[in-house]
């Protein structure tokens, strides 16, 4: 077997890995937070997306300075969304909650679709694209600041949930919202935070994949759909879970594009994460790090 | 001229039709229906027809969803597997419709029941996940098993024959449809007045309540997807038979949730409201494309964009409904019929 080959694979993998584990991140924290199901997820990260491209490639903006108001943006829209929408349904059935990120991602495709059509927008090119050899293998540099920014990311999120005052709040509220309450925490401002949280991280996974692939489409939107198979796997209400799950997922999903692939005539690669997705339900329900529940009457 | 219910006995609440007046009315709207095809241009009744398989398929999703609580993202990947083995079927064995039809939704109720054997240990938002995920790959199955489903090229549909009488036209359809969709409104209503509905219905409210008193979970949830999968497989021959040629790309995820949509806005655990949802939902991009027309000499761009439109509109209904009237169209109904009833003296 080539093990170029395999080792070009793996890192495609875990690049598109830790992007799954990025928006798989914001998946989870609205989960743990405020326990709804959002499957507008990959919307969010189509949005921040064309929002970044938009200040780029028309205004002329500077990186940074678009990427901090493409935050504004996505911390804005995740707030408005949750006060508008998600609040009203506060304990109401599961399929409610399901259905209303489904229509909400109905809105923010029209949307999209409407001010920007449904071709492939280029996107400027914001890190230097010349691969550098590693080993035998040459590996583009968007990629390595990709996995960069992933990491640094995730350690800003760690360290925030676990030093920030507010952050600890978001996880008392997560363990127990009524003990939260009594403590003078104010869980609605925790929810709208957790959303903010979640749109913003999962921005920046559509600005990642947008340098990488060199152009946005309404594609992007899947991605939503795929961190579902990660969350399961990781566990519903861990963000290690998450990442590692990530992880797996991209580096698995890459490994049957380039394997099997060829075999079958291709489709493989995009149905492997969903075959995982039922054998881990079958097995391992709670996934690697998710927290069993125990129902009770 | 009614005001008020007084029942004195289980059979009274039970009954289907609350009053003589009721049974009549149906009659008389059953007879309209029937009429439509002599005066109805062919447009309108492609539009109808369409209407037909959508409330055979919304019914047996809210049995599924509705009544029982199971929340299925895989009723797309159901209806693909109730047209490709109905044309299957056809093509191959050369059988006819009135056999191609009912086996399509036997084979659509076994793979039904497989994919919610997994649902007595996994439930609610992991269902959901389960059942999104059948739909991948059966689309994936669908579209590699070239030898059964034709591939990516689809399967031409032969058309249906009753004897030498060929139901070619869209009036012949009309009548074959909705024979077909009065037949599984009518299953439907009285299944819930059996042991069989009133067991989806206490699995649905407390699952555990429910297996504590006696219900089998397991045999019911799995009866459940069972009908549901038959429902949504007879629709999906429909379809094949209307459409008269299916590929994979006829049954995107996008319909799953057009049929989730369809329930909610008509209302969960409602025959009535899976008929006025299926209505309004298979209506609303044909009022999108007249009410576009009609803006075109103003707005010429509007044209391109309706299938944006399209799922705008859609987002916002579901999201509206979902919010104001959870219950849906058949409640708001009934809350209006009932203030007409008791008017002027409604309290």
């Amino acid at each position: 077997m080539d093990i170029t080959f395999l080792l070009q694979l793996l890192i495609n993998g875990l690049v598109v890995g830790s992007i799954y584990a990025l928006v798989a991140t914001g998946f989870v924290i609205i989960y743990k937070a405020t326990s709804a199901l959002n499957l507008a997820q990959g919307e969010f990260l189509m949005v921040g997306a064309y929002i970044c491209l938009n200040l780029l490639s028309k205004h002329q903006i500077p990186f940074w300075q678009a990427i901090l108001i493409t935050f504004a943006f996505s911390a804005l829209l995740g707030m408005l969304i949750e006060r508008l929408i998600l609040r009203p349904l506060i304990g109401s059935h599961l399929i409610s909650v399901i259905m209303v990120t489904l229509g909400l991602s109905s809105i923010l495709k029209a949307l999209i679709q409407l001010a920007y059509g449904t071709d492939t927008i280029p996107f400027p090119e914001v890190f230097p694209s010349a691969p550098v050899q590693i080993g035998p293998i040459p590996v583009s540099q968007g990629y390595l600041y990709a996995i960069g920014c992933v990491a640094v990311l995730v350690a800003l999120l760690t360290s925030f949930f676990k030093y920030s005052k507010t952050g600890v709040a978001m996880r008392a509220t997560a363990s127990n919202q009524q003990v939260a309450l009594s403590m003078g925490i104010s869980v609605k401002k925790m929810f709208a935070i957790s959303w903010a949280i979640a749109a913003i991280v999962s921005s920046v996974g559509g600005i990642l994949l947008g340098t990488i692939r060199g152009g946005i489409d309404m594609s992007l939107s899947f991605m939503g759909l795929k961190v579902l198979p990660v969350v399961i796997l990781g566990g519903l209400d861990s963000i290690l879970g998450a990442i590692v799950g990530g992880i797996i997922i991209g580096v698995l999903e890459n490994l049957s594009g380039g394997y099997i692939d060829p075999l079958v005539g291709g489709g493989a690669k995009e149905v492997a994460p969903y075959i995982a997705l039922i054998l881990i339900l079958m097995f391992k329900p709670y996934g690697l790090f998710g927290k069993k529940r125990i129902e009770r009457v | 001229m009614r005001c008020g219910d007084f029942k004195t006995s289980y059979a009274a609440d039970m009954t289907i039709f609350e009053s003589g007046s009721a049974r009549i009315m149906l009659g008389l709207f059953l007879g309209a229906l029937f009429t439509l095809p002599l005066y109805t241009p062919g447009y309108l009744l492609d539009i109808i027809n369409r209407i037909g398989i959508a409330v055979i398929g919304a019914v047996g999703l809210n049995i599924l969803t509705g009544f029982t609580g199971q929340i299925s993202l895989g009723n797309a990947a159901f209806m693909a597997i109730g047209a490709f083995s109905s044309g299957y079927l056809a093509t191959r064995f050369g059988l006819p419709f009135y056999f191609c039809i009912p086996l399509a939704g036997l084979i659509t109720a076994f793979s039904g029941m497989f994919v919610g054997i997994p649902s007595l240990r996994i439930k609610g938002l992991y269902l959901a996940m389960a059942t999104l995920a059948a739909h991948f790959i059966v689309e994936f199955i669908i579209t590699k098993w070239e030898s059964v489903t034709g591939g990516v090229n689809g399967l031409s549909i032969p058309i249906p024959k009753l004897g030498s009488f060929a139901i070619d036209s869209d009036a012949r359809l009309f009548v074959l449809i909705f024979v077909i969709a009065v037949m599984a409104v009518l299953f439907a209503k009285n299944l819930f007045r059996s042991k069989a509905g009133k067991a989806f219905i206490a699995i649905r409210d407390q699952a555990i309540s429910a297996e504590v008193m006696g219900v089998n979970l397991l045999k019911y949830k799995l009866l459940s997807f069972g009908i549901s999968s038959f429902y949504v497989g007879v629709a999906g021959a429909l379809i094949a038979y209307q459409a008269k040629i299916i590929s994979p790309e006829t049954f995107p995820v996008t319909v799953a949730i057009d049929y989730l949509g369809m329930i909610i806005i008509g209302g969960l655990g409602s025959i009535l409201g899976s008929i006025y949802g299926a209505i309004f939902i298979t209506l609303l991009p044909e009022l999108l494309r007249m009410g576009t027309s009609a803006l075109s000499g103003s707005f010429p761009e509007l044209v391109n964009k309706l299938a944006a439109m399209k799922e705008l509109v859609f987002g916002l209904l579901v999201i509206i409904f979902l919010i104001f009237e959870p219950a849906g169209m058949a409640a708001r109904w009934h809350s209006i019929k009932n203030y007409w009833k008791l008017y002027p003296f409604s309290h």
